[in-house]
């Protein structure tokens, strides 16, 4: 804890800052005046039950969503207007929730796909060290990989990109107990590495354990937030919100 | 000599041979519309008059500005690569976040204004285009006698053929092209300008067919109509082959064109139905077609 709470000091810089975010998929209005603020090296979780807005929040920081207004400043530049591939090129590595492995390429190309946006990525030596699964399937098809090495390799040809912002949507979601202590590793050793990340997760046990700060949502709408501190100190007033 | 059922070998191997042709005009034209499908999900169907595009800038490089087959072949598609493009950017584009159908309207109407200006201009009649220097004449195999000019069109077409596959198969930038086909949204959150790949795939799609267009004209006349008369068969030749697979697309273009050529000895009068047939019978049996992929 206290580690979070060092990084909670006010001096550690702003990267990115949402204010007043809407965010609308044809008809549908899926964000509602979303605020949220996330400093260097800080992984902050967005919480909340299906449909929340916790998908859309990650989705509308990338570009990906139908139409947003508001503003997404990342780095001191706002992005809100920006292309996907514009923002990528900032240094955002975005993970998705159907982790998006393609079918057609096989292990080894679904890797070296995202091509390199900042120095200071992962080299695949170290990738395959943190996944050592990935290496001898490296000429497998790659939706023929394992829920859990599709994760890995989702999560891995993020790192080689030298993105220093991960957006990581569920990793955890439909994998065995092993798999997710496996994943939860290599996400602490990322936070280690001074990665900064923003984790969408149902699971809190999975989260509480790596977050510095937490934000619910419901409806499209943030509704609270809490440092670890304060979830340590009232884990209640989480469950109340997503009902387990 | 030996004899096939009362089939002279001549007779056999000639259409054989003219089926070969047939069909690396086929290939060559379905393995544009396929690449060009699997990545912007529109069905070209200007693909045709653009083909006729190329065989009437090779005339016009030889009738305006003397410059040759040679010339031709590589600056007629480039030319229609960059009308392609122009197209893309300028209209094109705008049609994506429709439905499909759109895109197979507006290049339906691309064509017939294509098509149609050169009819004004041109006439049905046809413009001849001379066999390049370096393959005229033929030779005797002894079983068939083969023109060097139509062996020069199967060899150039599998190879570019062969090379497309190459690149879409097992390079770099082709692992970026399979991607963005099965999710170009994604791919373009990784930090690739997925639109400005889709501009370049409709280019390249469309210079194969002006590429195709510049072979046909020393074999064909060069004509306002020819695109359109060839372009039935290769949608059959496509839906057959499976929409946007490139292998399929290719393999089914040359099968085809030989299926044809053999149909031409044993059933003459089948021959115009034979692609058409096995359609019909490709879509009830397996409507992915032969090499694609349920969607």
């Amino acid at each position: 804890m206290a580690d979070a709470a060092m990084q909670m000091a006010p001096a550690a810089e702003t990267r990115l800052q949402i204010a007043g975010l809407d965010a609308y998929y044809g008809e549908s209005h899926v964000l509602h005046g979303v605020d949220i603020e996330v400093r260097r090296g800080e992984v902050v979780a967005l919480l909340g039950r299906n449909g929340a807005g916790k998908t859309s929040t990650l989705r509308s920081i990338m570009g990906l969503v139908g139409r947003r207004t508001g503003s997404i400043r990342f780095d001191g530049s706002e992005t809100a207007n920006l292309q996907p591939h514009r923002i990528a090129r900032l240094g955002l590595g975005y993970v998705p929730e159907e982790r998006g492995i393609f079918a057609s390429l096989n292990v080894q190309e679904n890797l070296m796909l995202p091509p390199m946006i900042k120095a200071g990525g992962m080299s695949v030596a170290d990738i395959f060290a943190l996944f050592p699964n990935l290496k001898e399937r490296l000429y497998s098809p790659g939706t023929k990989l394992s829920g859990g090495e599709q994760q890995m390799l989702a999560i891995g040809r993020i790192l080689r990109t030298g993105a220093d912002f991960i957006l990581l949507d569920e990793p955890t979601e439909g994998l065995a107990p092993v798999i997710v202590q496996q994943i939860g590793q290599a996400v602490r050793r990322l936070k280690e590495g001074g990665l900064t990340m923003i984790l969408v997760e149902q699971s809190i046990h999975f989260v509480s354990t790596i977050a510095d700060r937490f934000y619910v949502m419901e409806d499209g709408h943030v509704v609270d937030h809490l440092t670890a501190a304060e979830l340590a100190a009232d884990r209640e007033r989480l469950v109340t919100y997503l009902g387990v | 000599m030996f004899e096939l059922i009362g089939i002279p070998p001549q007779a056999l191997f000639g259409q054989l041979l003219l089926g070969l042709i047939n069909g690396s005009f086929y290939a060559l034209l379905s393995l544009g519309l396929a690449v060009i499908f699997g990545m912007l999900n529109v069905i070209n169907f200007a693909h045709g008059a653009l083909y006729m595009l190329g065989a009437f800038v090779a005339w016009f490089l030889l009738q305006y500005l003397g410059l040759g087959y040679w010339w031709a072949l590589v600056l007629s598609p480039v030319a229609v690569g960059a009308v392609g493009i122009v197209i893309e950017k300028t209209m094109l584009q705008r049609l994506y976040k429709l439905d499909h159908l759109y895109g197979l309207l507006f290049t339906f109407g691309l064509a017939l204004i294509l098509e149609g200006i050169f009819k004004h201009f041109y006439g049905v009649s046809g413009q001849s285009y001379t066999t390049p220097d370096l393959f005229k004449g033929g030779t005797n195999l002894g079983f068939m006698f083969l023109p060097y000019y139509r062996g020069w069109v199967v060899v150039l077409s599998i190879a570019v053929c062969a090379a497309t596959w190459y690149a879409i198969e097992k390079t770099r930038l082709g692992s970026y092209l399979r991607a963005a086909t099965e999710n170009p949204r994604l791919v373009q959150s990784f930090g690739i300008n997925v639109p400005v790949m889709i501009t370049l795939t409709y280019g390249f799609g469309v210079a194969l067919a002006g590429l195709a267009g510049v072979m046909a004209a020393p074999i064909y006349s060069v004509n306002p109509l020819m695109g359109s008369n060839l372009i039935i068969v290769v949608f059959a030749v496509v839906v057959i082959g499976g929409m946007g697979s490139i292998f399929g697309a290719v393999v089914s273009g040359y099968l085809l064109g030989l299926l044809e050529g053999l149909t031409k000895v044993f059933m003459p009068e089948a021959a115009n139905i034979v692609v058409f047939v096995i359609m019909v019978v490709v879509l009830l049996l397996r409507p992915a077609g032969l090499f694609g992929r349920e969607r």
